[in-house]
């Protein structure tokens, strides 16, 4: 049983928090993940820098650069799982193009994963009709697969990419990268009744949420909401302090919730 | 040869190749272009249209050449030029343009998006947009712009709006990238016109298509110049499109296919754009394919002096030709290139680009290794754009001499 989709399916709001491995440093990244992680964060999802990012946004973007241009290397991001989980419980979803995995091998990076002590995969450009070596592999080891659902797809893809989704299938709010929006439009919400007549798979909504009151507005029909974008900008901005701040505000948005 | 016929391969895969590597936002539109090209394919209204747009528009069919000059410099051969410079806009990138454009309209869409790199797409793309009433955005490497300066302003003038991408390597690689993200926020009222066989299905099936009518041209041409087929097809690779145009309709002839890639200053420097002969399989821009990419599987930098061959990744057809042995792929350095242009314009008056250049300049090679072989070459476009870069490279800014006062 996926201990994602356990949590998720409590009657409680979530907050998953986006960070990508060695920004700006390694350590500096563990160290922020910990912070979110102690602010509020009950997933983590962890981004694998990459060269070619096509549904990101220039924040993440530029973030993922820093990291690269300060010697991230891919292997790297099993030590960054293995020094969170030797000082939290929370589960760890990798966020990563496909094509870095295809290159180490997907057994191999699988198996790694695993033992590092990560939760799942996150593919964003991975479709669950080329997923077929994943879905086995995952399925054998016991990991989590997070296909996306958005707007745009029709009911059958809804019901296939969220069954064949487990841990929770991830819902993009609106068309259009990552980012902030100052306001969710409605998309995110159909896309997500739109799931709901099909599946029981948990969703979380992600993709330009930045705020507090987003969390709590997401979390009103969805299991959980995901924020990347708003962490790193606080980040980049104000440095740990900043992140710890934003983090304390969109954590509000949990506690506020049906008011 | 058994009988499953390789000029009959359709996508999404091309042998282990090919697939939508994308994000699901974007799968509803290109299970949309698959579904009006799928009939598109097959409608005589559609191919009606299409077959008038190339004659009267587009200025097909393009005659074929024989280059006997430039032949006799480089060795015993015959050299016979497809002449897709000609086309308007002045490469064979209108071919996939007009067609796209076609579907844009069928599709209700009213914005097209395009990358391009030399600027020749980008212009056909710009055309097209003006021809049908389309808005046109163009993403092009910041790099780019500036060695394509005269098609920035072609761009421009034809009401389209360019923009210089400053991310990653600033160019082509980029540029797609851009054009994507566009794609994944305005879907809805947009096609992404992509320029070559490169991208998830059904790109390299219809882009492919839409260029096949090089080869069935130039097939019937040589017939009736030469009495027989080439012995050899040749064409430069960037992302491929000029280059399956010209094979497709040979594939299942027992005729030699051989691709040119820019391998920048030597095949054998980290400086090239030699994706076959120096790639690895991998996933890049929504197909897996051979593609430059370092251990990790991020996508090394591409060089080349030819903007339009300054790219990383290749279509997926030419991966699965590749591992079948159907085509060879070879690597021409910038210097060969070069030379090749100044070539074919002193010996027959015609300006080759410089990604076309790449191609002219494997047959001094080619002519050794099959002596007397008739050559048929994809011109696949002029050299205006590359003024510039030959200017400089050739050091012929200002004039020879000058007469009379002051
Ligand atoms: C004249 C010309 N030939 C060839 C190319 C390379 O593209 P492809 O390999 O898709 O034909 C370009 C691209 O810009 C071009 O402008």
């Amino acid at each position: 049983m996926s201990k994602v989709s356990e949590l998720l399916n409590q009657d409680k709001s979530t907050l998953i928090g986006y960070f990508p491995a060695g920004y700006p440093t390694i350590d500096e990244s563990v160290e922020a993940c910990l912070e979110m992680i102690k602010g509020g964060v009950e997933i983590l999802e962890l981004g694998i820098p990459y060269s070619d990012p096509i549904m990101d946004g220039p924040v993440i973007q530029k973030a993922t650069e820093v990291a690269r241009a300060n010697g991230f290397r891919l292997r790297d991001s099993f030590e960054v799982i293995r020094r969170l989980r030797e000082q939290t419980e929370v589960p760890i979803l990798v966020m990563s193009y496909w094509n870095p995995i295809l290159r180490i091998g997907l057994r191999e990076f699988a198996e790694e994963l695993k033992t590092a002590g990560a939760n799942g995969l996150i593919t964003p450009d991975l479709i669950p009709d080329e997923a077929k070596d994943w879905i086995e592999i995952s399925e054998e080891l016991g990991l989590d697969r997070v296909f996306l659902i958005a707007p745009s797809s029709s009911d059958v893809r809804i019901k296939r990419n969220a069954e064949a989704s487990r841990g929770f299938v991830y819902t993009v709010s609106t068309m259009g990268i990552t980012g902030e929006r100052g306001e969710l439009d409605a998309l995110a919400r159909d896309t997500v009744a739109r799931l709901r007549e099909v599946s029981n798979t948990p969703t979380a909504v992600g993709v330009g949420i930045s705020t507090g009151t987003q969390v709590r507005e997401v979390n009103e029909y969805a299991n959980a909401a995901i924020v990347g974008t708003a962490f790193i900008r606080a980040y980049a901005e104000g440095g740990l302090t900043g992140l710890i701040e934003k983090t304390q505000e969109l954590a509000k948005g949990l506690q506020l919730q049906s008011d | 040869m058994s009988k499953t016929r390789i000029g009959d391969q359709v996508g999404p895969y091309f042998g282990e190749y090919g697939g939508r590597f994308v994000p699901e936002p974007l799968i509803a539109a290109l299970d949309q272009l698959d579904q009006v090209y799928s009939k598109a394919r097959h409608d005589p209204e559609f191919l009606k249209e299409l077959d008038m747009l190339h004659r009267e528009y587009t200025g097909r069919p393009s005659v074929l050449t024989e280059a006997t000059k430039f032949a006799a410099a480089v060795g015993d051969c015959r050299v016979f030029l497809k002449r897709e410079d000609l086309n308007h806009t002045g490469s064979h990138k209108i071919n996939n343009v007009m067609g796209q454009a076609l579907l844009t309209k069928r599709m209700g869409k009213k914005r097209i998006i395009a990358e391009t790199g030399a600027g020749q797409h980008g212009v056909a793309s710009a055309t097209a947009a003006a021809y049908f009433g389309l808005e046109c955005v163009v993403y092009m490497g910041e790099v780019d712009t500036e060695r394509q300066a005269l098609n920035v302003a072609r761009m421009r003038l034809l009401g389209a709006e360019v923009v210089a991408v400053r991310t990653g390597t600033r160019t082509l690689k980029d540029a797609i990238n851009e054009a994507m993200r566009d794609w994944v926020a305005n879907v809805d009222t947009t096609h992404y016109l992509l320029g070559t066989v490169a991208g998830p299905h059904p790109f390299p099936t219809m882009v492919r298509d839409f260029h096949s009518i090089i080869g069935k041209e130039s097939k019937q041409q040589m017939l009736e110049a030469t009495g027989r087929l080439p012995d050899a097809v040749i064409a430069c690779v960037g992302g491929g499109s000029n280059a399956i145009g010209i094979f497709h309709e040979f594939f299942d002839d027992d005729v030699k296919l051989i691709g040119y890639e820019a391998a920048g200053d030597g095949i054998d420097t980290p400086m090239h754009s030699a994706t076959i002969s120096k790639g690895t399989p991998g996933v890049l821009h929504g197909a897996r394919s051979y593609m430059l990419q370092d251990e990790d599987g991020q996508t090394s930098d591409s060089h080349s002096i030819s903007a339009g061959l300054d790219y990383p990744g290749v279509g997926p057809e030419h991966a699965w030709l590749k591992d079948l042995g159907r085509a060879e792929y070879r690597g021409i350095t910038d210097k060969q290139a070069m030379d090749a242009m100044a070539l074919l314009s002193k010996t027959e008056g015609i300006i080759p680009a410089i990604e076309t250049a790449h191609a002219l300049a494997g047959i001094e090679q080619l002519a050794k290794e099959m002596p007397g072989a008739n050559i048929l070459v994809n011109l696949s476009g002029r050299g205006d754009k590359d003024m510039e870069t030959a200017a400089r490279y050739f050091e012929l800014t200002g004039v020879n001499r000058t007469v009379g006062d002051e």
